[in-house]
């Protein structure tokens, strides 16, 4: 049996998180590709329906990333972001959401290496609780 | 501090003596008109009206347990703008909530309101409501049912799955609260003016002053621990309904996507919902495909996507008046789930929706240094 591939949806910030992959790309850094990197201009601008939508179309994880506390390139959509994963946490907590497929992490443009490493463990991470219930059971 | 005064009952009829605590007070001029429950005069139904006219107040009656809207999206229309005129506006315990929520979206003004609380009896849904109307029995004999008989089942009818868990039989943030619990109601009410425009309107009106009884305090206090084990139990049942996404599906599965849910709900305040712009109006092909992933799609689709967006976008301000279900055509015991999750989001935001005015919504405000826990992947779930 082949092993399970966990489809991972990532919003990632232009200027910090997308900025790391791109030099993780450039250092001949290798992250498994389970992660579909979705560019936004903030994590900001990450609306709970795209996180919802995302894990109700069958994505096994989601993983929000930007930059670190008062590095927001629009001064505070960073922190407008950790309080909407917050509650969208609490939420889907409720309806057994594990921990591990909502992540929120702080990756600046000169963490290749950290961006890496994050990636390569959330697959794992992933991978060890097996795929999203949602992707089997849901009719829409 | 709150300052407490009598309001005399005739002939143990509590309806007529607040109609007439109402008419003195539209006749002092002092306040330009009352928004409240009246009985239409064509048929046995209770609406919020605008009443400017002392006579018409007689057919006003804010303890009808009929409770077809919160009066809370009424209450934004009249104060959105100023209009130079003071409205007394006489709500639930739940409206008053839900309105301080929408003041806080700026969909709302205190200023040239009076906000009038009465201890809230509850209410039946709207189709126990007709039943109860055809029955023809008096709110008078209904409040008798509640407050003395203590019973929850009147003439065959229960109250609201809302109404029977609510925790907040009276109502906070009134200028002027007229207490029923606790009291002798039969000859005489309780007037609470918490505030200054409370104060003052009651000042001018020369009534006998008295002070908050400890029965009072008391009964008040073991309705609320009895209406939170209830509510407690109700959380725990509604969790474990809805423990997973395929179970919650099972729960929403018979909604059509009508969205009364959010027309009823007094805090779902967008002029236009993004599930009925272009975003969701999709093409036949998106229909297609989808249907080819998986071999079927279940048509409207969206439906729990919508019901998680609603949560994501009101659970903070969900005051559990109930409307969604009184609202919903099939059924759905949304307020149960709503109320389970607002009660979490909230408390996880240390928040308690239309509690405290000057209280931030928790989304509309942030700090560099807090909920770390949320950043970083190293958290493992607990199972």
């Amino acid at each position: 049996m082949t092993e399970f591939e966990p489809t991972i949806v990532a919003f990632f910030c232009n200027w910090c998180t997308y900025t790391a992959s791109d030099l993780a790309g450039t250092s001949r850094l290798s992250y498994p590709p389970n992660i579909k990197i979705i560019r936004m201009m903030c994590t900001g601008m990450v609306d709970p329906k795209y996180v919802i939508k995302a894990l109700l179309e069958g994505a096994d994880a989601v993983l929000i990333s930007g930059c670190h506390p008062g590095d927001c390139h629009y001064i505070n959509g960073n922190y407008k972001a950790r309080r909407r994963v917050k509650l969208l946490k609490e939420m889907l907590k409720r309806f057994g959401l594990e921990e591990e497929r909502l992540r929120l992490t702080w990756i600046g443009a000169s963490d290749g290496l950290q961006l890496a490493e994050t990636i390569n463990t959330m697959v794992d991470q992933v991978k060890k609780l097996g795929p999203s219930e949602i992707k089997s059971t849901m009719v829409i | 501090m709150s300052t407490f005064s009598k309001l005399e009952v005739k002939d143990k009829d509590i309806v007529t003596s607040l109609q007439g605590f109402f008419k003195t007070l539209l006749e002092s001029k002092k306040i330009d008109a009352f928004m409240v429950p009246w009985h239409l005069p064509m048929k046995e139904v209770v609406m919020p009206t605008l009443i400017s006219d002392v006579e018409q107040l007689d057919k006003a009656d804010p303890l009808a347990p009929s409770f077809p809207m919160n009066a809370a999206k009424i209450a934004s229309r009249l104060t959105k703008k100023p209009a130079g005129q003071t409205i007394a506006l006489v709500m639930r315990s739940c409206e008053i909530r839900a309105f301080i929520e929408l003041i806080k979206l700026k969909q709302g003004s205190l200023d040239n309101t009076v906000l009038i609380g009465i201890d809230c009896l509850g209410a039946f849904d709207n189709r126990d409501y007709a039943s109860f109307a055809k029955k023809e029995v008096s709110t008078v004999r209904f409040c008798d049912k509640i407050l003395k008989d203590k019973s929850e089942n009147i003439e065959g009818l229960n109250l609201a799955a809302a109404c029977k868990v609510c925790e907040h039989p009276v109502p906070d943030n009134a200028d002027i609260i007229i207490g029923l619990y606790g009291i002798d109601y039969q000859s005489e009410l309780l007037l609470e003016a918490p505030t200054v425009k409370g104060e003052e309107l009651l000042q001018a009106l020369n009534l006998p002053k008295t002070s908050e009884s400890a029965s009072r305090q008391q009964a008040i206090k073991s309705l609320i621990s009895d209406r939170e084990a209830k509510r407690d139990k109700m959380f725990e049942e509604t969790s474990l309904a809805t423990s997973n996404i395929e179970k919650l599906s099972g729960y929403l599965a018979s909604c059509v996507n009508c969205y009364n849910c959010r027309v009823a709900c007094p805090v779902c305040y967008c002029r236009e919902c993004v599930f009925v712009t272009d975003v969701f109006d999709h093409d036949s092909f998106q229909y297609l495909q989808w249907a080819k992933k998986k071999g079927r799609v279940k048509m409207p689709t969206d439906t729990d996507f919508f019901h998680l967006t609603r949560m994501a976008h009101i659970s903070l301000a969900c005051v559990g008046c109930g409307q969604c279900s009184n609202a919903c055509p099939n059924d759905i015991p949304l307020t149960e789930l709503f109320r389970t999750v607002s009660h979490h989001t909230q408390k996880a935001f240390e928040y308690e929706a239309g509690k405290n005015i000057e209280e931030p919504i928790p989304l509309s405000v942030f700090n560099d240094k807090e909920y770390e826990e949320v950043v970083g992947i190293n958290k493992q779930s607990t199972e």
